[in-house]
C-alpha cells in the first residue's frame, strides 16, 4: 500500500519534465499537474498480482513491476497529452477559419465599394481618410455606381438603335434619354458638392485614369467636344461655323473659371499663411478658410453647368444621326477609360 | 397704448426710409448700369467676380466694374440687385457678380455662361457696342 501512495508523486515529477518542452501548450501544463486518480485505481491491480509471487523473486519482480507501472503510466500520460494537444490545435483551426471568413467578407465589401469608382484597388471613401461617415457622400457613391451601370445600358440602347437604323423619331427618344442621364449626374454632383465639395473636387469617386483629365470635379467641356467632333463628318458649313464658335466659347468659359479658381486658391494660401511672430488668430484663419470652401461649391456648380450647356447646345447644332453618333462616341470613350483603369489596377505588381 | 401707437409709427417711418434708400440705390444701380456697354457689379474679394471679369477681358471686352465693398452704399445696392435678380430671401449665396449689357440685366455667372455657350452673348455685346467684328 506504501508503494501506491508514493508512485503518483513520482509520476507527477516526470510529467512536469516532459511538458516543459512544449511551450505552446502552457495552458495545458496546469491541468496536467493534477493527479489522475484513474492511474491510482489501475495500479492497484498490479501489486495484487505481484504479491502472489514467492518471496525470493519478490524484490526483482517488484522492481519490474515498478518499471512496468511507470511505463504504463507514462504511456497513458503521453496519450492524454496528445489528446489535449489535438484539442487545442482543432480549436485554433476553428478560430482561424472564422477570422478568414470575416476577412473575406470585408474584402468583398471593399471591392464592391471600389467597383463603384471603377477601379479594382483604390481605397474606398469610408474608412480611408475620413473619420466621420458623410451620409450624403455615401449616397453619392452608391448612386454613382448605379449611374455608371445605367450609362452602359443606355449607350447599348443607343448603339442598337443606331446600328439597326431606327427612324429619327425613335433615335431622338434615345438621344433625349442619354442627355437626361447626364443631367441626372450633374444633379447628383450638385448634392454631393453640398455634402462635401472637397471630396467631389478630389475626383476620388472617378476611375483613376479619368482623374488625369480632371478639371474642377469633372471633364473639360472642350475635351468633351474633342471626343465628339471627329465622329461627326460630314458637316454642313453652317454646322462647322457653329461648332467652331462653340469650341471657342467653351474654351473662354473654361479659362475664366480656371482663373477664378486660381484666385481662390491663392487667397486660401494667403489665409493659411503662418504669422512668423506667432500672434495670428488660428480660429479666425480656420473660419475664413472654411468660407472659401463654400465658394468652391460655386465653381463646381458653374463647371458642371458649363458641361451640361455644352452637351445640350452641341446636340442642337447636330442632326439626329450626328447627335447619336457623337453621344455614342462619348459613352464609348468613358467606357474604354474605365476598362483601361481596371486593366491597370489588375496588372501584376512588380516585386521590389 | 400711447407708446404702442408711437412705436408703430416709428417702425413705419423707418421702413419708409429704408424703402426710399433702396429705391435710391435701385435707381443708382440702373443708372450706373446704363452708363457703359458692359457693367459688372462685383465684390473685390469675390473669386467668381474675378472669373466674370476674366471672361469678358478674354473676349476683348472692357467692362466697367463697380466694387460694392468699396462703395459706401454698397449694402443697399446689393439689396437692390437681389430684388432685380428675384432671388429668394433665404439665399445665402453671393449676389455678385451681376452683369448688365447695354443697360439691360443679363444676370449672374450661370446665365452669362448659358448665353455664351448658346452663342447669344457675342451678338448682344456687338449690339451694345462692346465688341467690334
Amino acid at each position: 500500500m506504501k508503494m501506491d501512495i508514493y508512485e503518483p508523486f513520482q509520476q507527477v515529477g516526470m510529467w512536469g519534465d516532459s511538458f516543459k518542452v512544449d511551450g505552446g501548450l502552457n495552458s495545458i501544463a496546469s491541468p496536467m499537474l493534477m493527479v489522475d486518480t484513474t492511474v491510482e485505481n489501475k495500479s492497484e491491480y498490479i501489486p495484487q498480482e505481484s504479491r502472489e509471487v514467492s518471496g525470493a523473486d519478490q524484490e526483482t519482480t517488484n522492481k519490474d513491476v515498478i518499471k512496468m507501472r511507470r511505463r504504463l503510466a507514462q504511456n497513458r500520460e503521453a496519450a492524454r497529452k496528445s489528446r489535449l494537444r489535438k484539442k487545442a490545435y482543432v480549436k485554433q483551426l476553428e478560430s482561424s477559419r472564422t477570422k478568414l471568413l470575416q476577412l473575406e467578407l470585408e474584402i468583398g465589401k471593399a471591392r464592391k465599394q471600389s467597383l463603384y469608382m471603377g477601379t479594382a484597388l483604390d481605397g474606398s471613401y469610408i474608412g480611408s481618410t475620413s473619420e466621420t461617415i458623410n451620409p450624403g457622400i455615401v449616397a453619392f457613391e452608391i448612386e454613382y455606381g448605379q449611374w455608371v451601370e445605367e450609362q452602359q445600358r443606355r449607350n447599348e440602347e443607343l448603339r442598337h438603335a443606331f446600328q439597326t437604323q431606327a427612324p429619327d423619331v425613335q433615335l431622338n427618344v434615345v438621344i433625349q434619354s442619354v442627355l437626361n442621364h447626364y443631367s441626372n449626374l450633374f444633379r447628383m454632383k450638385a448634392d454631393a458638392a453640398k455634402a462635401d465639395v472637397l471630396y467631389l473636387l478630389s475626383g476620388v469617386w472617378k476611375a483613376s485614369v479619368e482623374r488625369i483629365f480632371l478639371w474642377i470635379g469633372g471633364s473639360r467641356p472642350s475635351q468633351l467636344l474633342n471626343i465628339i467632333v471627329p465622329q461627326l463628318e460630314p458637316l454642313t458649313d453652317q454646322q462647322i461655323v457653329g461648332i467652331e464658335k462653340l469650341c471657342l466659347s467653351s474654351q473662354q468659359a473654361e479659362d475664366a473659371l480656371s482663373q477664378g479658381l486660381e484666385k481662390l486658391q491663392q487667397s486660401l494660401v494667403h489665409d493659411m499663411a503662418v504669422d512668423p511672430s506667432g500672434v495670428g488668430n488660428f480660429g479666425l484663419q480656420m473660419a475664413l478658410a472654411m468660407d472659401k470652401f463654400e465658394a468652391l461649391e460655386g465653381f463646381v456648380n458653374q463647371a458642371d453647368h458649363l458641361r451640361q450647356e455644352t452637351l445640350l447646345h452641341m446636340s442642337r447644332i447636330l442632326s439626329t444621326h450626328q447627335a447619336a453618333r457623337g453621344l455614342l462616341a462619348l459613352g464609348e470613350y468613358f467606357h474604354r477609360l474605365r476598362t483601361l483603369c481596371s486593366l491597370w489596377s489588375s496588372r501584376p505588381c512588380e516585386l521590389a | 397704448m400711447h407708446y404702442q401707437v408711437e412705436s408703430a409709427a416709428a417702425a413705419w417711418s423707418y421702413l419708409m426710409r429704408v424703402r426710399s434708400m433702396e429705391e435710391d440705390q435701385m435707381e443708382r444701380v440702373l443708372r450706373l448700369a446704363s452708363q457703359s456697354a458692359v457693367v459688372i457689379f462685383s465684390v473685390s474679394s469675390c473669386c467668381m467676380c474675378h472669373a466674370m471679369k476674366r471672361l469678358f477681358c478674354g473676349m476683348g471686352v472692357n467692362p466697367t466694374v463697380h466694387e460694392l465693398d468699396q462703395d459706401p452704399k454698397g449694402k443697399d445696392m446689393e439689396r437692390a440687385l437681389m430684388r432685380l435678380l428675384g432671388n429668394g430671401i433665404n439665399s445665402t449665396a453671393a449676389v455678385v457678380p451681376v452683369v448688365f449689357i447695354g443697360g439691360k440685366l443679363v444676370g449672374s455667372m450661370d446665365r452669362v455662361l448659358a448665353f455664351h455657350i448658346s452663342g447669344t452673348l457675342v451678338p448682344l455685346l456687338k449690339q451694345a457696342g462692346a465688341l467690334w467684328l
